[in-house]
């Protein structure tokens, strides 16, 4: 039924707040992104922990022969402006014609204070009540007629996962008449009646009125009132412990949770290294040699269907000059070799197919699914009292580990953390010493081939580098650091359609936004070479690439790549034979110096020019400080 | 009757706040979250090494700071 509902299009948005039809406005993770794909059909990234939408989604709803602007507002507890994402939704508010206020109804009492706050805002509310089926399974039952005489507004319940509710929702907020309460009316919020007056239309807000001019009722006040309607409309029966319940609390044990949250993370590494390595070569394994091969893989696929066709287009273009290097690259021992020849027909396609999208899958796959079964705030749990060390608290974990799918959502999450000082912290650590799945992939296929260890002592160096850079800020920022507070979803069985659109959107992304820009660093590339301009660059960096870091002075070459898609950089190291200690050292000062150019547009977007000028100053020190170390220490 | 902060709360223990004592912003966070005088609360666990509290707060875990869990005061019931 809500397949009529769809329409295309929509923008994701940091910048000014956009007049919504219809806004979407709830606590964190109580199901808006999920409810705003019902509605309009764009894919949205849900996950079940808070904080998932950091900033406001818009998107369009045809409904009858009309469209609709719809927007799902960043999750807020409140209307007060304590965080990033409650001034996002207040402006969002002020700006909008109806909202639709998600609440959970398994946990009422958490909610309906920010429902009394949104009614007392003079607009025309809705209240979804979403989840009810998981209510109904955990014996909770609520009057819903009742509650909608005691808020005086319509109260629809729905699932948003599986669609239940969402056209009766639409057809409520868009053809029933509902009551406005006068904006401040406090009056009104604490009226015992149910009988609010009718005003089909809402008196507009008075513009230039900001987020300290908004109703915001006084707090035990709300909290009696909330009281109150819980204890009138609500009844819970008594249900056994589920087994979720029972892993619920096993994974918040003192000690166990500590053990089970290794186990989770070595589990997620191994998984993510067996499907990624199965999709590249069709080997089947986890560390070293596979255990056993299967004639599967895009190694494999790339040597039977694309290595003849290739093998041909270079003879006909005679084997050399210009066009050949360009297309097909240098010849390796005679013929083509998809890692080294650095053609766009033949490493071009190979590295970013090949190599990294099998990974950027598998990582993906695994990072959704921790996501999606509401483990990452248990985790964040346990990583806190050792984050307070870098001057974080344990939710820091989630942009972190979204960073090493890639940098670029990973700071975009670092919204979630309270204030700026953590914010800064977060976002430069994940720039500096936090590698994307893309660079993953290609240090796993460089220097996996040289042994485990190569690849452990490149992760273990640039974990080194990430908690000795965040206790120097610890150290050296100043400014208050909040202590952990968040709520622990309960466990959640992942949707296999939720989920499938997760991946389709990031795996989708990694291909229209890395494709185009390896091939023009490809091109770019050769055409420098064959302009003979990279001998001058190599001359000038010898100093520092060679003299302090001891990598061949060409190095520099892949170092600055980098700057454009890091995998590029690393598949420029394969041609240039380098010694075991030159790979580590090599594939660490790429992780580290400068991110890469989404990155660094993210980083100045998020932290402005001068904070990013600081994490800049901090990334060189450390980048040359590091490849020194490498180079003075490993004898 | 006893009151005493939430972070002496042993593991199992019910109690219901009494007081938030923090500043405004630190009040506004606790209570947004459900954290707010007369809530009752039972605490589920406390992670090691001076790691986070989990409350039970109307059915839902909480995760707290340890450091905030000792500014909130609550009341137990002795006779339990």
């Amino acid at each position: 039924m809500t397949e009529n509902l769809h329409d295309k299009g929509s923008i994701s948005k940091q910048g000014s707040s956009v007049g919504a039809d219809i806004l979407l406005v709830g606590q964190p993770n109580v199901g808006k992104s999920v409810l705003f794909s019902r509605l309009t059909g764009v894919r949205t990234i849900a996950s079940n922990y808070p904080g998932t939408t950091v900033g406001y989604t818009v998107g369009s709803m045809r409904f009858g022969d009309r469209a609709y602007r719809v927007v799902d507002a960043p999750g807020t507890y409140s209307l007060e402006p304590l965080d990033e994402a409650a001034r996002v939704a207040i402006d969002l508010i002020d700006a909008a014609g109806l909202i639709i206020n998600v609440v959970d109804a398994t946990h009422l009492e958490r909610h309906l204070p920010l429902t009394l706050e949104l009614i007392a805002q003079g607009k025309p509310v809705v209240v979804a009540l979403n989840m009810s089926d998981e209510a109904r399974h955990l014996g909770i039952e609520i009057h819903i007629e009742r509650l909608e005489e005691l808020l005086g507004v319509p109260v629809v319940p729905t699932v948003a996962r599986t669609g239940e509710g969402v056209v009766r929702l639409i057809e409520t907020a868009l053809f029933r008449d509902i009551p406005v309460r006068g904006a401040r009316d406090e009056e009104a919020a604490r009226d015992e009646s149910g009988h609010p007056a009718h005003h089909p239309h809402m008196p507009h807000h008075h513009a230039g009125e900001q987020a300290n001019g908004h109703e915001h009722i006084a707090d035990e006040k709300v909290w009696s009132r909330v009281g109150e309607i819980v204890d009138e409309v609500q009844v819970l029966r008594h249900h056994h412990h589920t087994f979720s319940q029972w892993i619920e609390d096993a994974s918040v044990h003192p000690r166990l949770g500590g053990l089970f949250a290794l186990l989770v993370l070595a589990l997620s590494f191994s998984v993510v290294r067996m499907i990624g390595e199965f999709l590249v070569s069709g080997g089947v394994g986890v560390a070293g040699e596979p255990w056993f091969r299967v004639p599967f893989g895009m190694e494999p696929l790339f040597d039977a269907a694309w290595r003849p066709l290739m093998a041909k287009l270079s003879a006909s273009l005679g084997g050399d000059g210009f066009l050949h290097h360009l297309l097909i690259g240098n010849l390796i021992d005679g013929r083509i070799d998809f890692k080294q020849s650095f053609g766009l027909l033949t490493t071009g396609l190979f590295v970013p197919l090949g190599m990294v999208l099998p990974y950027i899958f598998s990582f993906y796959l695994v990072l959704s699914l921790l996501e999606d079964t509401g483990y990452l705030p248990r985790l964040a749990v346990f990583l806190d009292t050792g984050m307070h060390r870098i001057g974080l608290h344990g939710y820091a974990i989630v942009p972190t580990l979204l960073g090493l799918g890639c940098n670029v959502p990973g700071i975009m999450a670092t919204r979630i953390l309270e204030n700026k000082r953590q914010r800064f912290i977060t976002a430069t650590l994940i720039s500096i010493a936090v590698p994307c799945a893309a660079l993953q992939a290609m240090i796993v296929g460089l220097a996996g081939a040289r042994g485990l260890w190569v690849v452990a002592l490149v992760y273990g160096i640039l974990f080194v580098v990430w908690i000795v850079i965040g206790v120097i800020l610890r150290i050296a920022t100043r400014g208050f650091l909040p202590e952990l507070l968040i709520e622990i979803p309960p466990y959640r069985v992942p949707s296999p359609g939720a989920l499938a659109s997760k991946m389709w959107m990031r795996v989708g992304g990694f291909l229209r936004e890395a494709l185009p820009i390896v091939l023009a660093a490809i091109l770019v590339v050769n055409v420098l070479y064959e302009l003979n301009v990279f001998h001058y660059i190599a001359d000038a960096g010898a100093g520092v690439v060679s003299t302090l870091w001891g990598l061949p002075k060409e190095a520099i070459v892949p170092l600055l790549l980098g700057i454009l898609r890091k995998e590029m950089g690393a598949g420029m190291f394969a041609p240039l034979s380098l010694t075991t200690k030159q790979l580590v050292s090599g594939c660490v000062i790429l992780s580290m110096f400068f991110p890469c150019i989404a990155t660094l547009v993210v980083l100045l977007r998020e932290l402005g020019w001068r904070d990013t000028l600081k994490a800049t100053g901090i990334m060189l020190a450390a980048v040359v400080a590091t490849g020194a170390a490498i180079n003075f220490i490993w004898p | 009757m006893t009151e005493k902060p939430l972070a002496a709360l042993e593991p199992g223990e019910d109690a219901e706040i009494v007081a938030l004592n923090g500043g405004e912003k630190f009040q506004s966070r606790l209570r947004a979250m459900g954290l707010a005088e007369g809530q009752k609360v039972r605490k589920l666990s406390r992670i090691s090494w001076g790691g986070p509290i989990i409350l039970l707060v109307n059915r839902a875990q909480v995760a707290i700071g340890h450091g905030m869990a000792r500014k909130i005061l609550v009341r137990t019931n002795d006779d339990d």
